[in-house]
């Protein structure tokens, strides 16, 4: 089996440390999948074979899992991931107009990374925050009311982080 | 430390208040009294729901407490200078008493009772406001005197599915096993619902006394919380509570010195709106696929790897403390027909005070839009309603008489649901709507059964042919009979119902399907 990860951005103990230690409890493969994830922001499809030996399960069970869910990904994401909330509520506050504006300012379509590497697009259906709609989530918080304009700033924002990181 | 007493400053710890800026509001008015040495003191309590005055601040007084919003940073700067939190009838954000806000005055709260007063981690708050008050009462009970109790107060599913609770619990205490499961359907996935969240980052005690009360009631000493990934405030304050219950002797091993056992878990989902479906659910916590179970076998008897299983949503859950400790009767005397109790109402969407409305089952469904909504936010006229998630009807202006009530809602072909309200305005294009209800079945569908897999792919493509004027009479007709085959052929509610919001803006609606009347655009 080959494990090994010599040009990846993740190590072997990453993902052994995590499965180790959480092999044994019922129901273990979501929780050892979003441990991974919490990690190392993916899930590499290379270390599938790990987490399928840890649990007894063959590889396809693991990446029948990993594809399944929505949230889990396969490839690294940007520094930053946005969320879009697509469901009813936000649509009937502008969000369609919304998903057209973010997609023009950041010159992607969901589920891809700008060129930079900075920004990740998904879609989300429902972030429950349905009183104040449009929402949309910026890494775990959420903001509410996002029109065009309160988007344009949220950017701006990220965008100094980064540079001032740089 | 100042002599002066102190002075409690109540800044909300909810998603919806933080997302509108109460964690800035909270970091403030800390720094402002610790720089100027105030005897303040700020609680983060969870939200009261009246969402469109939030982030509302809150002080305690004499008459009662009285509250401040919407608050901007503007009016903070006021409420500082000004010493609002010694009551300011001036500052340009009072509201007066709380509990005297004709929204909140105006309901029926019993799953909420506590939820938007209370610091949510605060056990001797929860006590205070008659907190654990169920759960002794059913340490005294037998098992089968609670499940009477529940069944009794003739409390329906929370969740949607309005099955009796006290049912499903009668069959987990009646399969004998060697080990049962409690498990919280906290996978609030449906558009326009946020009442479980609201509950579980505000009363997190509430759902914890709940589950324990299950798992007295028909012997089981395991408990599990599936939580939506989305709702990651939630995992925080559940699993806070979690450890403060424990620590207090509320959870674990010898539960008040009874020698009963429970123990409750969060596992959280992944963003898969299929698991809020109850089999899918157990299949995700198994950690598989959300693939939907055939049923028979139901989950009370072959649930939770194979072995019997409450499953019961938060609010259903949430419920349970009350109904024991005032009696199912009390319970029971709110509501009419068969809805018996409260449900609370989300108002969401388009509408000018979103929030939370606790109402006992009967009053009509423009009581909500009106009264408690007061119209549209973009003060255009409200055009279509979508009532109980995305698998429900899209309701227009004559039918929002209908009253609030199970029963009365199937009869119009619409749900209830979870209670959540979407409103929209004149601007919506329902064929639009339409087509995104098929679409959602798509990304969302487990690929179980065909007619839900396949069928919603072709509903999307017949929706675009008829909203393209090709052949739209011929292919009206098979989408009806498509939407048919899926309510039909389908295991659960996602492919069985997707068909209602889709035929209800067809039936309601039928100019925006009319390709000479819109400007199709997809």
């Amino acid at each position: 089996m080959t494990t090994n990860s010599n040009s990846a951005d993740w190590q072997t103990e990453d993902v052994t440390s995590i499965v180790n230690a959480m092999q044994h409890e019922p129901g273990a493969l979501l929780p050892i999948l979003h441990a991974l994830q919490d990690k190392l922001g993916y899930i590499p499809p290379e270390s599938l074979p790990l987490v399928a030996d840890g649990l007894n399960l063959s590889r396809a069970e693991v990446h029948g899992v990993v594809s399944f869910y929505h949230y889990f990904r396969s490839t690294p994401p940007g520094n930053h991931t946005i969320q879009i909330c697509r469901a009813e509520s936000c649509q009937a506050m502008g969000s369609r107009a919304l998903e057209s504006h973010v997609k023009q300012a950041l010159k992607i379509d969901y589920h891809q990374t700008t060129s930079d590497g900075d920004i990740t697009l998904e879609p989300v259906y429902c972030l429950g925050n349905c009183a104040c709609s449009p929402a949309i989530r910026i890494g775990a918080v959420v903001h509410a009311n996002v029109d065009t304009d309160k988007f344009d700033q949220l950017l701006a924002t990220l965008r100094t982080q980064v540079l001032a990181v740089q | 430390m100042n002599s002066n007493p102190s002075h409690i400053i109540y800044v909300p710890r909810d998603t919806t208040a933080v997302s509108l800026g109460a964690d800035a509001i909270a970091t403030t008015i800390e720094t402002i009294a610790k720089q100027k040495q105030l005897p303040l003191q700020v609680v983060r309590n969870g939200s009261r729901g009246l969402y469109w005055l939030e982030p509302m601040l809150e002080i305690q007084t004499e008459r009662g407490r009285v509250a401040y919003g919407p608050m901007t940073t503007a009016d903070l700067d006021q409420f500082m200078a000004q010493e609002c939190w010694l009551e300011n009838e001036n500052h340009p954000r009072y509201l007066g008493l709380t509990e005297e806000i004709p929204y909140l005055k105006n309901q029926q709260r019993l799953t909420f009772a506590r939820v938007g007063i209370t610091d949510p981690l605060a056990v001797d708050s929860y006590c205070a406001h008659d907190g654990f008050a169920g759960l002794r009462q059913a340490l005294e009970d037998s098992p089968q005197q609670i499940v009477t109790t529940v069944t009794d107060s003739g409390l329906r599913g929370r969740g949607g599915a309005a099955f009796p609770t006290g049912i499903k619990w009668q069959t987990v205490l009646n399969t004998p096993a060697d080990q049962k499961y409690i498990v919280c359907n906290a996978d609030e996935g449906d558009s326009g619902t946020y009442a479980d969240r609201m509950l579980m980052e505000s009363d997190p005690l509430c759902l914890i006394e709940g589950m324990t009360i299950a798992g007295l009631a028909v012997g089981a000493s395991v408990g599990f919380i599936y939580l939506r990934e989305e709702y990651r405030l939630a995992e925080q304050v559940l699993n806070q509570a979690i450890k403060v219950a424990t620590d207090n002797n509320y959870l674990g091993n010898n539960i008040l010195d009874s020698g009963q056992t429970f123990t409750i878990e969060v596992r959280l989902g992944a963003g898969a709106y299929i698991c809020g479906e109850e089999t899918a659910l157990l299949e995700s916590l198994e950690g598989k696929r959300g693939m939907v179970r055939a049923k028979p076998p139901l989950p009370a008897i072959t649930g939770l790897w194979g072995q019997p299983t409450v499953i019961n949503n938060v609010i259903s859950l949430a419920s349970v403390p009350i109904i024991l400790s005032k009696g199912a009767s009390y319970y029971k005397d709110f509501g009419m027909g068969r809805s018996r109790g409260t449900l609370p109402f989300q108002l969401a969407g388009n509408i000018r005070q979103a929030g939370l409305v606790e109402l006992a089952f009967g009053p009509s469904l423009n009581t909500l839009l009106q009264n408690f909504g007061g119209g549209t936010r973009t003060g255009r006229p409200m055009k279509a309603v979508q009532v109980g998630g995305p698998l429900g009807a899209y309701l227009p202006l004559d039918q929002w008489d209908t009253e609030l009530d199970y029963e009365a809602f199937a009869t119009i072909d619409a749900v209830l649901g979870h209670g959540g309200i979407v409103a929209f305005d004149d601007t919506v294009d329902m064929g639009q709507q339409a087509r995104f209800s098929m679409e959602f079945c798509v990304i969302e569908s487990c690929g179980k059964c065909t007619p839900c897999r396949i069928g919603s792919t072709r509903g999307v493509e017949v929706i675009d042919k008829i909203r393209a004027g090709d052949e739209a009479a011929n292919n009206t007709l098979l989408l009806e009979d498509l939407c048919e085959t899926m309510t039909h052929g389908s295991l659960c509610a996602m492919g069985g119902m997707t068909p209602i919001p889709v035929l209800s803006a067809l039936k309601y609606f039928p100019e925006d399907f009319n390709s000479s009347t819109i400007n199709v655009s997809t």
